[in-house]
């Protein structure tokens, strides 16, 4: 099961580029396969037993004997979130990139497909060279689709991109090949915890510059700025929840005293992060900036929960995950719906864009309230978790947290009124239609996502972890 | 009168395969009307390594335990035969991609002839087993590439490619000649066992022929400091023959390099690893630095072969079974993107007529998507993505260097190749990412006839080098079973 949900969309991928379809035939082909792996992603939901927990729907084949790699691959009761959102999200943007008719359809709907396949690989893989074999082979439709269909500034983004992400990587497979080979198997569910600070930092350098935690966030602006919206969303919303994964599954899971010892200075970052991103959020002159910087500030937070390292902690940053991961891919979204009709994303330029445009109005407004964390949205859950499991740690960084959230809603609030009230900016033209239903029906199914969590957080909360404790299944690494 | 040694023809099969190749595609020359001639010629060659690679094969599951044949001057082991399946493979897409080129229609027999020739000193390279044999073997298959790096006496700097590649390559061989005779003074023996047995552990005698030797093999794997040739070299001879040389060349010295360090110079081991470390550190930083500031992609392409083989060398630094399987694992899909990554240039030189740049490959993706494709699957290749083989490869190298106890070497491997991305990565940036509109130039006559030769090529490369991803297992058995004939 897990590896047809990795083969179906790798699969559609190659069919996509092998067959000369036209532009609306790929594009269908395209969606109907991301849909498909939506309703194969619900079997799996509704098949993996919650009350059992541990690995499920595993699948091992020997791939270098000598060395014990193998192909092994399942899913923990948190992974069938991560991977939810990936397979939803990445469904609403290869509608919205069809609707919107890239250029070179085939090609870019065979990307974002490969790009599915790697992502849910990502969350799969219970090998660590898998793993790896993943988290870069993500980066290579992630390099081409920025940088072929992306802004002016493309070519800089994707050259910083590229050279951050593969920094932190390559020291991830320095210490990977060490970690594997003195434990003898590179299995992630057999190798034995370490305590080797270096191949910790070796791994915590990976994860921090695809979370991104600050000061590793130097790529961040321009990679969010100058590629399509879609790809965008998926960066922020998909792309960089695997550097948490990556934190949770093998930072803090396999490396308990190094996780211990770093946690001060790793938990400093993250509230640096969080702040400083809330701060740039709330000065950024443009719709992406806006989302970006608090991006930087959500994987922050999420970090902390994650670095806490106890039973709230640990669920409220699964739950923070796949909330940010939902709003900021339909803020993206909407960013690039906003674009469309401006031909600008300059704050400035905006204005008055509720007036006569309700369905806008309303799905910005409802995202941008569950993003600012009102209390009985699903955001809310998560941060209030977090915080809750972060204080246990030292009411410091709890305090942290609670002046972000304050922040939260300031930028929130700014990016609202600047896009939908105020007096009609000199971008907005009165012909600049409302919500199209095909954009409707792209962003309501992942606000439809974020509302039925606002309902029922404890979906995620409740079957992520055995018995929902987290620090102890994270204590004896998921079995 | 010397008694006559017994010959095991078997143990030589691949060699007289090739050689018989050599005579005949020579008598095509003179024989064969011209307008038959090249595809003669190419054919006679083409079947000629196609026996090689079959002979191959069959040694190899016929050689179990190596042992010396030919009064122990020549080894019949699996290490050898694999390296000749890997030799014979190059030569094939080598034809392949030949075939289509528009000059050379006057020499095409004798490149053929050369080509095959070369290929069978190669063969016979992999398994000298004597100082004598290997010497011989390393002459035959050099002269034979410094008369194709010159055979098309109008192309710009092929000439001097020749020239320059004739004086240091001789200037290498009479390194590896002198050592030689230092080590045979020192020991008494030429033979590779008998030089361990007979080698004392400090012997200056022993060690000056010993660095010697090390330096002339790293001339034909052009590893730094003695890579000066590779870039000048590589970009002046017919691209055919430069992928030949990328890829079979560097094989060849490699393996041979491990198999003298490992069987004749096992007492002085803890010198030799640290010169090999040596060269390789200096191979990856003086390749990757150079290869940022290169414009012309066959220049480039040549710096980070150079880097390729600090990568190899770390494999043989290791001194270890996993050492010798991560190298012959590693050749078999370096060699591949070898071939197929000059294969491109060369499919790129023949549309525009000039040399190939950065600045006129662009568009070329989109222009071309097969071999733009492939041109981005044998980069992320050669700079370890996953996906392909070079990824396992560098997984592997990375391994043995930590088992060997030299993190720092994964630490530098890891460094050399993230700088690598940046022009790795630009090149692919170049395809893909600029306009066609950008470009300068126009192709020459209209759009070139299609080449299905060279694109059969390209993707027999692109298929190893992703094949070799997946099918792991099978590789590393072939690589164990050579690697156990070595006394590690």
């Amino acid at each position: 099961m897990t590896t047809t949900l990795i083969l179906l969309p790798l699969g559609a991928a190659l069919v996509v580029w092998l067959l000369p379809l036209n532009r609306v035939s790929a594009g269908s082909l395209a969606l109907l396969a991301a849909l498909a792996e939506v309703g194969l992603w619900i079997q799996m939901v509704v098949r993996y037993d919650f009350d059992q927990g541990g690995l499920q729907f595993s699948d091992r084949r020997s791939w270098i004997s000598d060395l014990d790699v193998s192909y092994h691959v399942g899913v923990y009761g948190f992974s069938v979130w991560l991977i939810g959102l990936t397979v939803v999200v990445m469904a609403a943007t290869i509608a919205y990139a069809f609707w919107a008719g890239r250029e070179r359809m085939r090609a870019y709907m065979g990307l974002m497909l490969f790009l599915t396949g790697s992502i849910v690989g990502v969350f799969a893989a219970q090998d660590l060279l898998l793993f790896y074999a993943f988290f870069e082979a993500m980066l290579i439709p992630l390099y081409v689709l920025v940088g072929v269909w992306g802004g002016p500034g493309r070519m800089g983004a994707t050259l910083k991109f590229i050279l951050y992400t593969m920094a932190g990587s390559l020291l991830m497979l320095a210490s990977i090949v060490v970690y594997g080979l003195s434990q003898n198997t590179f299995d992630l569910t057999k190798i034995g915890q370490s305590s080797s600070q270096w191949i910790f930092l070796g791994f915590v350098a990976a994860f921090a510059i695809k979370a991104p935690l600050f000061p590793f966030h130097g790529w961040l602006p321009d990679a969010y700025r100058e590629s399509s919206p879609e790809v965008a969303a998926v960066l922020s919303g998909v792309v960089s929840k695997a550097g948490a994964y990556g934190f949770l599954r093998i930072a803090v899971a396999k490396f308990p005293n190094p996780a211990h010892d770093f946690r001060v200075p790793i938990l400093a970052l993250a509230a640096i992060g969080l702040i400083y991103g809330s701060l740039l959020a709330f000065r950024a002159p443009d719709l992406r900036g806006v989302i970006a910087y608090s991006s930087l500030a959500q994987m922050g937070l999420i970090t902390m929960g994650i670095f806490a390292v106890n039973d709230l902690g640990l669920d409220g940053s699964v739950l923070q995950m796949v909330n940010h991961g939902l709003i900021s891919a339909t803020l993206f979204l909407l960013a690039g719906m906003v674009e469309r009709r401006a031909l600008t994303g300059e704050l400035g330029r905006l204005g008055g864009m509720a007036r006569g445009r309700p369905a806008l109005a309303t799905v910005l407004m409802t995202t941008g309230v569950i993003a600012l964390a009102v209390p009985l949205s699903t955001a809310f859950a998560g941060e209030f978790l977090i915080l809750a499991g972060i204080f246990q740690r030292g009411w410091g960084w709890a305090v942290a947290g609670a002046v972000a959230i304050v922040l939260a809603a300031m930028y929130v609030l700014r990016l609202i009124s600047a896009v939908l009230h105020r007096e009609v900016g000199p971008a907005v033209s009165d012909s600049a239609l409302d919500l199209r239903p095909a954009e409707l029906g792209v962003t309501v199914p992942l606000l439809a996502c974020l509302l039925a969590l606002s309902v029922w957080p404890a979906a995620v909360t409740d079957h992520s972890f055995r018995d929902d404790h987290g620090a102890a299944d994270v204590a004896s690494q998921f079995k | 009168m010397i008694p006559r040694p017994h010959v095991d023809w078997f143990a030589l099969a691949p060699v007289n395969a090739l050689l018989l190749a050599t005579g005949i595609a020579l008598l095509c020359a003179v024989l064969v009307p011209r307008r038959w001639r090249k595809g003669v010629a190419a054919t006679v060659c083409a079947l000629g390594y196609a026996v090689a690679f079959g002979f191959a094969v069959a040694l190899y599951v016929k050689s179990a335990h190596g042992h010396g044949v030919v009064a122990d001057a020549f080894r019949r082991d699996r290490l050898a035969q694999l390296a000749t399946m890997i030799l014979a493979g190059s030569g094939l897409l080598t034809i392949g991609l030949s075939y289509g080129g528009r000059d050379r229609d006057d020499h095409a027999a004798e490149y053929y002839s050369l080509l095959a020739a070369a290929g069978a000193g190669m063969a016979f390279f992999v398994g000298a087993n004597n100082l004598m044999t290997l010497f011989l073997a390393l002459e035959w298959f050099s002269i034979s590439l410094y008369i194709l790096c010159a055979i098309d006496r109008d192309r710009l700097g092929g000439l001097e490619a020749a020239l320059k590649y004739l004086v240091i390559g001789g200037f290498g061989s009479a390194v590896l000649l002198f050592g030689s005779a230092l080590v045979y003074g020192a020991t008494g023996r030429l033979d590779f066992p008998g030089i361990a047995a007979a080698g004392a552990e400090h012997d200056t005698l022993l060690l000056f022929g010993l660095a010697m030797i090390i330096a002339g093999l790293a001339f034909k794997a052009s590893a730094a400091p003695f890579h000066m040739w590779t870039p000048d070299v590589y970009e002046g001879a017919p691209s055919p023959v430069t992928a030949f040389m990328a890829a079979a060349t560097k094989a060849a010295a490699l393996v041979v390099m491990l198999r003298v360090l490992v069987t004749a110079f096992p007492q002085n081991a803890h010198l030799w690893t640290v010169a090999v470390a040596v060269i390789a550190v200096c191979s990856l930083v003086i390749g990757n630095l150079a290869a940022l500031a290169q414009r012309g992609v066959k220049r480039m392409l040549a710096y980070s072969s150079i880097s390729h083989a600090g990568f190899m060398l770390i494999a043989v630094n290791a001194n270890s079974e996993l050492g010798a399987r991560a190298l012959l694992y590693y050749l078999v899909p370096y060699c591949a993107m070898s071939v197929g990554s000059f294969a491109v240039v060369a499919a790129r030189e023949r549309e525009l007529g000039v040399p190939v740049t950065f600045e006129n490959m662009a568009g070329f993706g989109w222009e071309r998507p097969l071999l733009g494709i492939s041109m981005w699957a044998f980069l992320l290749g050669f700079a370890g993505f996953p996906l392909t083989g070079g990824f396992v490869g560098k997984f592997y190298v990375f391994a043995a260097a930590y088992r060997h106890g030299s993190t720092w070497l994964v630490i530098v491997g890891v460094l050399a190749t993230l700088v690598s991305l940046y022009y790795y990565l630009g090149l692919v940036r170049a395809m893909f990412m600029r306009r066609t509109e950008d470009l300068q130039l126009a192709p020459i006559g209209g759009s070139p006839p299609r080449d299905a030769l060279l694109q059969t090529s390209v993707l027999a490369c692109l298929a190893v080098t992703v094949g070799s991803f997946f099918a792991v297992q099978p590789l590393i058995d072939l690589a164990q079973h050579a690697a156990s004939g070595l006394p590690f």
